[in-house]
């Protein structure tokens, strides 16, 4: 592995995983109340692959703190400013388009992101790249097509698409406003650096939601705060009451 | 049980025909979608896999309570995956009743409006952790009684969900077992959880199997029919055999008394539920039938504008294909 300053790679670390943590905990939302049968199992199988893909990722982050840290440590013991995850995946999930249009953009990103890392100097980065990428791929099939159907359905469909791209467009400029710690994990091959990843993104989800009949809004203005953990939303904490209850509760438990 | 108290519906065919199915189903051929049956053999059967359907469907529920709480990620995996096989049982359930002449949206507009029934069980809240290891452990276990003998239904569609249902059954309560392992093992308090979850879920468990049909005349033509296959009472006893030394191996205490060992049937003496509990639950009137019905309607009514869009889309796709060729 490239030589890093470890707090950069963990902090690489943690956004991956939080980010597949916080929107799994967010689809899981679903579960039992989704529109049609078929959409109650698709959308409890995205959630359980994200929670999979943040078993990995937040596994490597515990394993560079030391201290026999695990995944779960990670994930249920710390505080809102410790995580990483983009806005984007904390806000609430509003409707099923808007929580679809939410996976879409994201699945996008990932779907440009991971074929990336699967190349990363960092051997078991790209092993977790490698293993989460066929689960992207897929998601970002199901989620374009959904995001297209419902684009292109009823008039209502179409206006409720149109309402769920608007909300969630000023969040996505986050994904590529690059850091210092996105210049090491560049400089050390490990990971690009995203902002590099913005054309082929737009290009991406321009195709799609122009089939989709959308607009793309006619502004660059973005939210930052959550990859950085500078300023999270005031959503992330009450899913952290949910999540953590138990081990927060019941500290020391074997569950 | 997922179907309870599925009444039978009489046949006013020919009795020359009557008895040629009779005798079709007394060799162990199984029915197919194709075949002739009785007018009754159909509304009991769709009455009874819808029944069992619905149930997969708002089985979802109870469990799916625990997801964004569940203590650690693989039991956050764990459940995820079970209540996604709870929905694929409700489908492949759905697409049997179909072959019977019954659309999907059909038996989801009679379960919303509440004429028909799903399991009295799935009223019952789960209300700590614990639940959940004794819903996969009490419910699944109770469901995979009835269900095991079920794969040797008369009905060809029934016997086949029911085989590849049962194989993911045990699965689940296998894991739901586990949780209660780990519940028992553990600290003061988990052990606490564990007996409070047996406490409150061992009755409803019981009622599961429906009240004693053994001189219903509903039971003996179902019977008859193999679309029933025990008695509810003879699968309540192989339950309760079944269960009570898995209790005593958790070191936990069934809440009845009355439980002893009777030497002579060669089976555990307990307490009946309280059935007038059970009718109660029936009418409506259980801990979560409010909340599951209007859960499940303010999922359909609020998902109709996705299913609408979906499907107008499909319509533009399939003109646009069509003015192509
Ligand atoms: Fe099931
Ligand atoms: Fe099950």
């Amino acid at each position: 592995m490239a030589d890093v300053d470890k707090k950069m790679l963990t902090q690489f670390l943690l956004r991956m995983g939080d980010n597949t943590l916080i929107l799994g905990h967010r689809v899981s939302e679903w579960c039992g109340h989704a529109p049609v049968l078929e959409e109650d199992i698709a959308l409890a199988n995205t959630a359980l692959d994200l929670i999979g893909q943040t078993q990995f990722w937040l596994g490597y982050a515990a394993e560079i703190m030391g201290d026999s840290k695990t995944a779960d440590d990670v994930a249920f013991l710390r505080d809102v400013w410790d995580f990483r995850n983009l806005l984007l995946l904390e806000l609430p999930n509003g409707d099923f388009g808007q929580t679809l249009m939410r996976q879409f953009l994201f699945d996008s990103y990932q779907s440009i992101l991971l074929p990336r890392l699967m190349k990363s100097s960092d051997q078991h980065i790209a092993e977790i790249a490698e293993k989460s990428s066929k689960e992207v791929a897929y998601h970002v099939e199901r989620s374009a097509e959904t995001v297209v159907g419902l684009g292109d359905g009823t008039e209502e469909s179409h206006a409720r698409m149109q309402a769920a791209l608007d909300r969630l467009w000023p969040y996505v400029g986050e994904m590529f406003s690059s850091d210092e710690v996105d210049a090491a994990m560049a400089a050390a091959g490990i990971a690009p650096d995203p902002a590099t990843l913005r054309e082929e993104y737009d290009a991406l989800i321009g195709k799609v939601l122009a089939e989709a009949t959308l607009s793309i809004p006619d502004s660059d203005f973005t939210h930052k705060g959550g990859r950085n953990g500078a300023t999270h939303t005031e959503h992330l904490g009450h899913l952290l009451t949910q999540m953590q209850w138990l081990q927060r509760a019941y500290p020391g438990a074997t569950w | 049980m997922y179907a309870q108290m599925i009444k039978s519906e009489a046949s006013t065919e020919d009795p020359k025909q009557l008895k040629e199915f009779q005798a079709k189903i007394d060799d162990n051929i199984k029915v197919e979608p194709r075949d002739w049956m009785p007018e009754g053999y159909r509304k009991t059967l769709i009455r009874q896999i819808g029944q069992h359907a619905h149930s997969e469907i708002v089985g979802q529920l109870p469990e799916g309570n625990w997801i964004t709480r569940a203590p650690t990620l693989e039991r956050k995996m764990i459940l995820l995956a079970k209540v996604q096989d709870e929905a694929g049982h409700g489908l492949y359930l759905y697409a049997a009743a179909e072959t019977l002449g019954v659309s999907r949206d059909d038996l989801t507009e009679q379960l919303l409006s509440g004429k028909m029934k799903y399991s009295s069980i799935f009223n019952y809240p789960t209300l700590n952790w614990a639940d959940i290891g004794a819903v996969g452990w009490l419910v699944d276990g109770a469901a995979i009684m009835n269900q095991v003998p079920l794969q040797r239904t008369s009905y060809g569609p029934y016997s086949r969900a029911m085989i590849r249902i049962c194989k993911e059954e045990s699965f689940h309560q296998r894991q739901g077992y586990d949780i209660m392992m780990k519940m028992a093992q553990g600290t003061e308090t988990q052990k606490k959880m564990a007996q409070d979850a047996l406490n409150r879920l061992w009755y409803p468990s019981l009622m599961m199997f429906g009240p004693s049909d053994a001189e219903s005349v509903h039971s003996t033509q179902n019977m008859a029919w193999k679309i029933k296959m025990n008695t509810n009472d003879e699968l309540r006893q192989k339950f309760v055999d079944q269960t009570v030394p898995q209790a005593q191996y958790l070191g936990l205490t069934i809440p009845d008394e009355n439980l002893t060992w009777n030497e002579e049937k060669g089976g555990y003496d307990y307490s009946d539920p309280d059935w007038s509990e059970f009718f109660d639950v029936l009418k409506g009137n259980g801990p979560c039938n409010v909340d599951r019905l209007e859960a499940r309607n303010k999922a359909w009514d609020d998902g109709a504008w996705v299913r609408d869009g979906l499907m107008a889309h499909a319509e533009k796709k399939r003109a646009a294909k069509t003015a192509a060729e």
